[in-house]
């Protein structure tokens, strides 16, 4: 590892704006502005914030049977993906363990790909290595990536390119505005209705602020993207889901395409059966605790009468619930809603209880 | 109003007719954020300089506050329990965590606010 951090073509406009930067998957980003995780939070459920998501991998796949090739890496259903429409999907290992989670769009004529920054370098070579002839990847690291949330979000990029307002949820755009070549996807990672817009990074900055420009929008940090997420109940790889756990335990059997789960014909396919047959050991569940204390990830998880039975992978302050939530991993005995649980919180015992997510009811346009 | 004095964990101390009033530094909320809980100790409880004896929790993490002197805790400050945003709101004023009737004198190792702030910027 390399004590170097990477930089994402708005890192000057983060300094102007105040943004604390932290480490993050290798790059320099802003946990905060002046305004606060609180604030930035609030703000993008009321009005919008404006993320910078440069970090994610872009990539783009092209030529006859990029989405077959595809396939052989995740049970996602890419084959029947329509132009103009994008889906969440994940890479699997062959016993069935998330490589990673990531969008796929098809934008007519080629596969448009955003994964995690921290799993770049792992993704990127796996896909290679199942690409027939004629079909290749094409990394796209001289994009930015651009997330703007929350309900003013759509008008005010509407206002500028009139399209984004008819896309429902999970619709892509693409097109050049004013010469720059955008993909816009109306999706994102808060739970809210938005954007994530992709815009070539010597433009980005430029564009980031035409954006601040619209009214109500206001820059937030990864801080409050974090709470955003775990309110709307969405996993955060490395925390939540990563190479040991499964699309069943993790409770994301709904990206797996229903063609694919007749076929059995993507990585670990026979372990994924077996606990659709059987159940799994463990699942993904909402966790809420009593009183007002975060339970953060790696909280050991006790059933009521002390065994332990799990653990929490993500966990903090929910400033919309304005309470503690959290998820984690618990023996199925114990994950139907409900379930009485007692978290090892600095040495004493927190009661909670397994509960449905989102915690906040997500609002996309449907 | 007493001359306050400073822990290198970040704790400030207000020493008035041998009470000590004991919370966190602006510094300490700013690196915080926004604080969304805390637990306070009971009344009573005898603590040595170093001893963790609250919790302070923000939105993004959380932290110990320790005891920068001995004595013998007789008060807390139970408004913080239901109003936390106080302790980023007057860190120094009303967001005071906790008061300690002193048994001895007061650590050497505490900071006047000079030594407080070359000790932040050296961090």
């Amino acid at each position: 590892m390399t004590d170097t951090l990477l930089e994402t073509p708005l890192a000057k406009l983060h300094g102007e704006l105040g943004g604390r930067m932290v480490p993050f998957a290798g790059y320099s980003m802003p946990v905060q502005y002046p305004a606060g995780i609180m604030t930035e939070h609030l703000h993008t459920r009321a009005e919008a914030g404006l993320f910078d998501v440069s970090h994610m991998g872009q990539a783009e796949l092209v030529g006859e049977g990029a989405a077959a090739a595809l396939e052989k890496l995740t049970p996602a259903d890419v084959q029947s993906l329509k132009p103009g429409r994008q889906r969440y999907g994940l890479l699997l290992n062959a016993d069935g363990g998330i490589v990673d989670d990531f969008m796929v769009a098809n934008t007519g004529g080629r596969l448009f790909l955003v994964v995690n920054a921290s799993r770049k370098h792992i993704d990127l070579p796996l896909i290679e290595s199942v690409l027939p002839a004629g079909v290749s990847l094409r990394p796209l690291p001289d994009r930015a990536l651009i997330a703007l949330q929350g309900p003013a979000a759509v008008a005010g990029i509407a206002t500028l390119i009139p399209e984004i307002a008819a896309l429902s949820f999970m619709g892509v755009w693409e097109g050049v505005w004013q010469g720059l070549p955008l993909i816009i996807s109306r999706s994102g990672y808060t739970g809210e209705d938005g954007v994530e817009i992709s815009v070539p990074a010597e433009a980005a900055e430029a564009f980031a602020k035409t954006l601040l420009g619209l009214p109500g929008v206001q820059p937030a940090g990864l801080g409050a993207r974090d709470s955003l997420r775990l309110e709307a109940g969405l996993c955060l790889y490395g925390n939540d889901i990563d190479a040991a756990i499964s699309p069943v335990e993790a409770n994301l059997v709904w990206s797996m395409g229903k063609r694919r789960r007749m076929a059995w014909d993507f990585p670990g396919a026979d372990r994924i059966r077996g606990e659709l047959d059987n159940g799994p050991k463990r699942l993904r569940v909402g966790i809420l605790p009593e009183g007002r204390q975060p339970a953060r990830s790696h909280t050991p998880i006790h059933a009521p009468n002390g065994e332990v039975i799990g653990l929490i992978t993500s966990g903090g302050f929910g400033p919309s619930v304005n309470g503690p939530v959290a998820m984690g991993y618990v023996v199925r005995q114990h994950a139907d809603d409900g379930s009485a649980l007692q978290l090892q919180v600095r040495g004493k015992f927190l009661p909670a209880r397994v509960a449905p997510t989102p915690f906040h009811p997500r609002r996309y346009a449907r | 109003m007493a001359e306050m004095k400073f822990s290198k964990d970040h704790e400030w101390i207000r020493v008035e007719g041998g009470v000590a009033t004991v919370g966190i530094t602006d510094h300490a909320q700013t690196a915080l954020g926004d604080v969304v809980f805390v637990e306070l100790p009971d009344v009573g409880r005898d603590v040595t300089p170093g001893e963790a004896v609250a919790v302070v929790e923000s939105v993004k993490a959380a932290s110990d506050v320790y005891a920068p002197v001995a004595g013998k805790v007789v008060a807390v400050n139970d408004a913080l329990v239901d109003n936390p945003g106080t302790i980023n709101a007057e860190p120094t004023g009303e967001g005071w965590f906790f008061k300690v009737e002193l048994s001895g004198g007061l650590p050497d190792d505490l900071l006047d606010e000079a030594g407080y702030q070359a000790f932040v910027d050296s961090l």
